[in-house]
């Protein structure tokens, strides 16, 4: 499901069935261009031939299980490595070697808690904005963006997980970039932190920031992402926007009810209905229809306890790797 | 769209007006520089190392050589012209009524020896495991019995002596430890210094970090190395503040202020071993092991504890390449031996040489992940 939190509606220059070059020739060139990128540790090819677009002002998410090589495929178009084999352009530049024109305009948060030592979290973001050349007063200013004024004059190892993770994304906004990277960071959270978490990077894009952010949260991806890359084994393995990569699936709705509730037979007599099968005290419906079959339920006033599970990227996974998807 | 938060800040619709101002250098670097003191003021662990310890070694290497050791303890049974003409400065005299008494005091340890005059010979009764105490005892009494036996011709002695000391300066024990101390402490804090944030940035994924961001190196680096000299001179501040004052009475030269440029090249030397320790080493414990490795065995061969002249020529030739032995010779120099701005040429020379030189390699092992 979507959230409200986040707009609904807002360019999205790439949608899957968009070839990646015809973006060029758009009427605003996209924040992030990749094109066969390789690149091979040892005997590991970690990114393999990975191509993606992604528009500005675009959350896009990179997903996939540890390992897949999503955080060597960020590292690369922040330039932090030299590719292969392949392009980046990032903001329509080459991010390797090291170019210090571009590295204004994008923001980085790292998987580790990259701080300073001993410093309050108000000079973490000072510190960090010296780095920028942003005044001092721009510190007060994010602390009040991810929610933590209270907490300014507090050290970075006494904040909790979700404290330093703000922090983290604070450190990454503090020159106002245009591109923000973000890797994992919801990693390590409660999901009460996650969830926190989740209404700041939606704030985050609503201030017209490009997102490009890493997560093997597949739940946390769907609810956030405009588009998704899922990766594995180095390669994408499907792109597109969440809800059109599981309508895709065609997957059965499955609707289920207490078995007091439905008995077995009546169940596939139902309008709408597949099939259905017992288990663990429950009836289960499959259907492509779920519309009329819920009608008809309703109509027999037997709605009470049931419970609607359609597919979900996990699903996509599942039907891609021919595996569980496991984080 | 709404935005949702409110900020004086415009989503940056257009790039170019939403840009920070171009970095300042010098504001960058003071700003880097501050958040690194910080860093290090509030780590209770480095001041203890930086500014503590070192005033512990002063204060113990103060008790091992006091200066003006106190009188010899010596026995004396019996009176004479000899034994009533030991000199008082040297000896603090105990009186015994027997000669085995007295040497049963020997014997076990108590006094270093004893004295008898029975009519015109002296019997001297001596402890031999203090050879040094012993030779000293022997001497002093045959001097003094020499002395008597001259007086007792009644003739005018034929041989004046006239004995003078050839050092200008003070030669006192506090003189000679005090600057090898300080070199010491500031190489340890230097050397620690550079290689513990090199790891520890490394580790928390910092370097990278800051390597995504427009600043250039040097700042960064230029703030570290400011931070460490800026240590380096508080340190030297404190420690010979301490040395001056009447429990330890360091006397220092007139050209004392020579060691200032000296002990900045030192630091900067050993800041150099900390980045190639730092450029190596993967964990904070590895970084600290190597430092160790590399600081105490050179602290020795370089004579900051103790005087190298007892050692082999070869260990002492081998002492010539470390940068400590340069310092703590050119402390020595120039804040108690009064020597001036030449004797500093040599040290700087080395151990800017020596600055450069691992730097370099340090620079060829870095690293800025641990991948």
């Amino acid at each position: 499901m979507r959230r409200s939190a986040v707009p609904p509606v807002r360019p999205t220059p790439g949608s899957r069935n968009d070839d990646h070059r015809d973006i060029g020739h758009g009427r605003e060139a996209p924040a992030i261009e990749v094109d066969g990128l390789v690149k091979t540790y040892g005997a590991v090819r970690a990114v393999d031939k990975v191509s993606l677009t992604v528009g500005e002002g675009e959350f896009f998410g990179i997903l996939g299980p540890n390992g897949a090589g999503k955080t060597t495929l960020m590292e690369l178009i922040e330039g932090l490595r030299q590719p292969d084999a392949g392009q980046v352009l990032l903001l329509g530049q080459r991010p390797w070697p090291r170019n210090p024109r571009l590295l204004p305009r994008i923001g980085v948060q790292l998987q580790a808690s990259a701080f300073f030592d001993k410093l309050s979290a108000r000079e973490q973001l000072e510190t960090f904005g010296a780095l920028y050349g942003v005044p001092a007063a721009r510190a007060a200013e994010l602390l009040e963006v991810v929610g933590l004024t209270d907490r300014a004059d507090t050290r970075d190892d006494k904040l909790s997980g979700g404290q330093r993770q703000r922090l983290s994304i604070a450190c990454a906004l503090v020159h106002d970039p245009d591109v923000v990277f973000l890797d994992e960071p919801t990693g390590a959270l409660d999901p009460q932190a996650r969830r926190n978490l989740w209404d700041l990077l939606g704030e985050i894009q609503a201030r017209g920031k490009t997102i490009l952010y890493t997560t093997h949260h597949l739940d946390e991806a769907e609810a956030l992402c405009d588009r998704v890359a899922i990766m594995d084994h180095g390669r994408v393995l499907a792109m597109g926007r969440p809800a059109e990569l599981v309508r895709d699936l065609e997957a059965p709705t499955r609707v289920s009810l207490p078995a007091t509730a439905l008995d077995l037979d009546t169940a596939r007599g139902l309008p709408g209905a597949d099939g259905a099968s017992a288990d663990l005290g429950e009836v289960v419906v499959t259907t492509h229809r779920p519309a009329a079959l819920l009608g008809a339920l309703a109509e027999r006033d037997r709605l009470d306890g049931l419970a609607v599970r359609t597919a979900t990227l996990e699903d996509v996974f599942l039907q891609l790797t021919g595996r569980e998807y496991r984080a | 769209m709404n935005a949702i938060i409110t900020t004086p800040t415009q989503p940056s619709t257009s790039p170019a007006t939403a840009r920070p101002p171009s970095p300042s250098p010098g504001r960058q670097l003071a700003t880097l520089a501050l958040a690194l003191l910080r860093s290090f003021v509030r780590d209770r662990v480095a001041l203890l190392f930086t500014f503590v310890f070192p005033l512990m070694f002063l204060a113990v290497f103060g008790l091992l050589f006091r200066s003006g050791s106190d009188p010899t303890s010596i026995g004396v049974v019996g009176a004479g012209p000899v034994v009533d003409a030991l000199p008082a400065d040297v000896f603090t005299v105990r009186r015994f009524d027997s000669l085995d008494a007295a040497v049963a005091k020997v014997q076990s340890g108590d006094l270093p020896a004893v004295v008898a005059q029975r009519g015109d010979t002296v019997l001297l009764r001596y402890a031999a495991s203090d050879q040094v105490a012993s030779a000293t005892i022997r001497g002093i009494i045959g001097a003094a019995i020499a002395r008597a036996n001259v007086d007792a011709t009644g003739q005018q002695p034929r041989f004046s002596a006239d004995f003078q000391q050839v050092e200008a300066a003070d030669t006192r024990p506090i003189q000679y430890f005090t600057p090898g101390i300080l070199s010491w402490a500031i190489a340890t804090s230097a050397v620690f210094g550079a290689a513990l944030t090199l790891v520890t940035w490394r580790r928390k994924q910092l370097l990278r970090r800051i390597r995504l961001s427009p600043a250039p190196a040097g700042t960064v680096v230029g703030a570290r190395v400011g931070v460490s000299l800026v240590t380096a001179l508080a340190q030297a501040a404190l420690f010979v503040g301490v040395a001056v004052t009447p429990p330890f009475g360091l006397q220092l030269s007139h050209q004392w202020w020579l060691a200032i440029p000296l002990l900045l090249v030192g630091t900067l030397s050993c800041l150099s071993i900390g980045l190639l320790v730092g450029a190596i080493a993967r964990t904070e414990e590895a970084a600290q092991a190597m430092a160790n490795l590399v600081v105490l065995p050179m602290a020795f061969l370089s004579g900051t504890f103790f005087d190298i002249s007892q050692m082999p020529p070869w260990l002492r030739t081998v002492s010539n390449a470390l940068p400590l032995r340069h310092l703590t010779d050119g402390m020595l120099d120039v804040l108690v031996r009064g020597k001036g701005a030449n004797a500093l040429l040599l040290p700087t020379a080395v151990l800017l040489g020596f600055a450069l030189a691992l730097t370099f390699a340090a620079t060829r092992l870095f690293r800025w992940d641990d991948v």
